[in-house]
């Protein structure tokens, strides 16, 4: 089953009069339970590739079908609301919110989506213990090393059980064996839960461990290869 | 959850969140003991003018009002006396003789209002007695034990409200006495007019001075016993110029006006508000004052607060990009942004409001001698010790427009927060 299509996708900023080409016509699927990372060079689209999936930027011609809904036609509040049910999100730099603990932090969202307090304390022990934090639950991201808080931010990003999660460059900030437990957790999760992982990445080990690797080069696919 | 973010959020840049709840806990104590302080003045001045010169409601011969003609008197003085001392919420009522006339010494003379009144009832409805010295209890607190000092100084000092059953006895204010060089005892002429239209004079021998904080009251106002003064003129003794009515409840003064005209609807009749219009005016010119007062500071506060979240917005381009990113919509961020503003203003507003309370409190008990400006004060009719005091409503409007200023200096820093672009927020360095 597809989760995502990308169909002759372009993006083109409007830099002071000149026109910046980002992304150059781009055709790809993601099927459930992959395991893809796009790698490239900076500069290379990939972000841009991937906040157009996440429906964090609209592509300039194409669409992108998400669960076969298009998401560019999709009004804002529509999309962010979109966006909630069924995109997960894991960043660089964590972005866990300072003031809460960490099993708030993987509350908020069902906060949001409106689940009862129960259904959120149940869920969120659940996704922590999974990434291996059972422990931490009551700490504040100030208290938890980087990796702790990247698999934080990889438990919230499963909390309003998403179609697929995106991860913008997840490990570019961590040391390698924090590297090592977080691919091994998220690899875990697309093993035993299925959950679809789409990676922009320049880290080989997360290349390493991917079962396709989609490298992009100037705006275009140049290789879409699968282990 | 998100009341309990915008709470936490608060508290993140603990110095910078202090430096505003201290600027807008200074801005509202300075706001609110300034505004106590003139409320305190405005309420002093009013419970001094009912309490020495206008009672809460007066009744007068339209006519009266207008000429000051003697032969215009209110009419079945005693009967009416009884009909409104009948009405539940009437206190005490006293009729008076008014007439403009002139005091004369053999030094000098003056034009001033005098009132024929009854003291016993007079002392029900004003307090002008208690505006006399009591010598007595002076001579006690100088010490003075000696029957013959005593003698010498009651002879001296300010005198009594009338105690004596002697003739032809007048009670003037301090400020007249010391313009005409009289003392008690002294004696005065009246010159007046009777019913007749007759120039006449009487000899009047000053029985007490009395002292208010109303210089030009003083100055302006005698007293004498409204049998004298009917003798004297040829005054008929159940017609007065005026119906002074003290109230068990000031407040109600307006609805009880009401029920007298249409008891007498001959009559004027007017509450304190309308016999002196200025302190009618005062009042309500300084509610409103207090409030633009109050609007003007939490103004000036409001451009902090919305530097400050301006601040915190910048800070936190990340985490609002975060957030918009995850799911949380526009209502939700500017919700946010909100709350954290009108938490920075109420935590000082409250902690602003409860100092106040208690400084407010400690001197309405004690008071602020102004002593140093006691002539200025007295001659505009104030009090030279003050009693701040504010009224328990002030705060709770004063609460709400705190909150409204949060919400106000909440709207701009939201909407920057709003523009952010999140895949943009997110990477930005």
């Amino acid at each position: 089953m597809k989760v995502v299509e990308i169909k002759n996708v372009h993006k083109t900023y409007d830099e002071k009069f000149v026109p910046v080409h980002a992304v150059r016509g781009i055709d790809l699927d993601f099927e459930q339970g992959e395991f893809a990372a796009i790698v490239g060079p900076s500069g290379s689209g990939k972000t841009t590739l991937l906040n157009m999936i996440g429906g964090l930027d609209q592509p300039s011609e194409g669409e992108i079908l998400v669960n076969e809904t298009n998401i560019g036609a999709l009004k804002s509040s529509k999309l962010i609301d979109f966006r909630m049910r069924n995109i997960g999100f894991v960043f660089q730099a964590y972005n866990l919110i300072p003031v809460l603990t960490a099993k708030e932090n993987v509350e908020f969202i069902m906060h949001l989506q409106g689940k009862s307090k129960e259904n959120r304390d149940k869920r969120a022990l659940e996704l922590l213990k999974m990434v291996g934090l059972g422990d931490r639950v009551n700490s504040r991201p100030g208290k938890l090393s980087g990796g702790q808080q990247q698999r934080v931010a990889v438990a919230r990003a499963l909390a309003s059980k998403p179609k697929f999660v995106l991860a913008d460059e997840p490990t570019a900030n961590l040391d390698s064996k924090s590297t090592e437990i977080l691919l091994d957790i998220m690899e875990e999760l697309n093993k035993n839960e299925n959950i679809t992982f789409i990676f922009s990445t320049h880290d080989q080990r997360v290349v390493n461990k991917a079962r396709r690797v989609i490298t992009i080069e100037d705006g275009k696919v140049v290789s879409d290869e699968r282990k | 959850m998100i009341w309990s973010i915008s709470w936490k959020n608060v508290w993140r840049s603990r110095v910078r969140s202090l430096v505003v709840i201290v600027a807008v806990t200074l801005g509202l104590f300075g706001g609110i003991f300034a505004a106590a302080l003139m409320q305190g003045m405005t309420k002093s001045r009013v419970n001094e003018a009912i309490k020495y010169e206008v009672s809460h409601i007066q009744l007068h011969n339209p006519e009266f009002l207008e000429n000051m003609d003697m032969l215009c008197a209110i009419t079945d003085v005693q009967n009416k006396i009884k009909q409104i001392e009948a009405l539940e919420e009437v206190e005490a009522v006293s009729s008076r003789i008014k007439q403009s006339i002139m005091v004369k010494t053999s030094a000098t003379g003056k034009g001033v209002n005098i009132l024929g009144i009854n003291p016993e009832k007079e002392k029900l409805v004003g307090s002008i007695y208690k505006a006399i010295y009591d010598s007595s209890q002076v001579c006690d607190k100088l010490g003075i034990k000696d029957a013959e000092k005593i003698k010498e100084f009651v002879k001296d000092s300010c005198g009594s409200y009338f105690e004596s059953n002697k003739k032809n006895q007048v009670v003037i204010g301090e400020e007249l006495a010391n313009k005409l060089k009289v003392k008690v005892r002294s004696k005065i002429i009246l010159n007046l007019q009777n019913v007749d239209g007759e120039l006449i004079s009487g000899a009047f021998r000053i029985a007490g001075i009395f002292r208010t904080s109303n210089s030009k009251f003083e100055n302006s106002n005698i007293f004498v016993k409204y049998s004298d003064l009917s003798k004297l003129t040829g005054f008929d003794n159940n017609r007065a110029h005026e119906i002074a009515i003290k109230l068990k409840d000031g407040y109600k003064a307006a609805p009880v006006a009401e029920k007298l005209k249409k008891m007498y609807p001959d009559l004027n009749i007017m509450i304190w508000k309308e016999i002196q219009p200025d302190l009618g005016m005062m009042t309500d010119w300084m509610s409103m004052m207090l409030y633009v007062f109050m609007i003007i500071i939490l103004l000036a506060l409001t451009f902090g607060i919305i530097n400050t979240m301006l601040m915190v917005v910048l800070e936190r381009v990340h985490e609002i990009g975060m957030l918009m990113a995850i799911g949380m919509n526009k209502i939700r961020i500017f919700g946010m942004i909100m709350l954290e503003t009108v938490f920075l203003s109420i935590t000082g507003g409250v902690i602003g409001m409860i100092i106040s309370y208690f400084i407010i409190n400690i001197f309405a008990s004690r008071g602020i001698n102004l002593q140093l400006f006691s002539k200025g004060l007295e001659a505009i009719g104030y009090q030279s010790i003050m009693y701040p005091s504010l009224n328990f409503d002030f705060y709770i409007i004063i609460t709400i427009l705190v909150i409204i200023t949060g919400i106000l200096a909440s709207i701009y820093p939201a909407i920057k927060a709003l523009k952010l672009n999140p895949a943009e927020a997110i990477r930005m360095e």
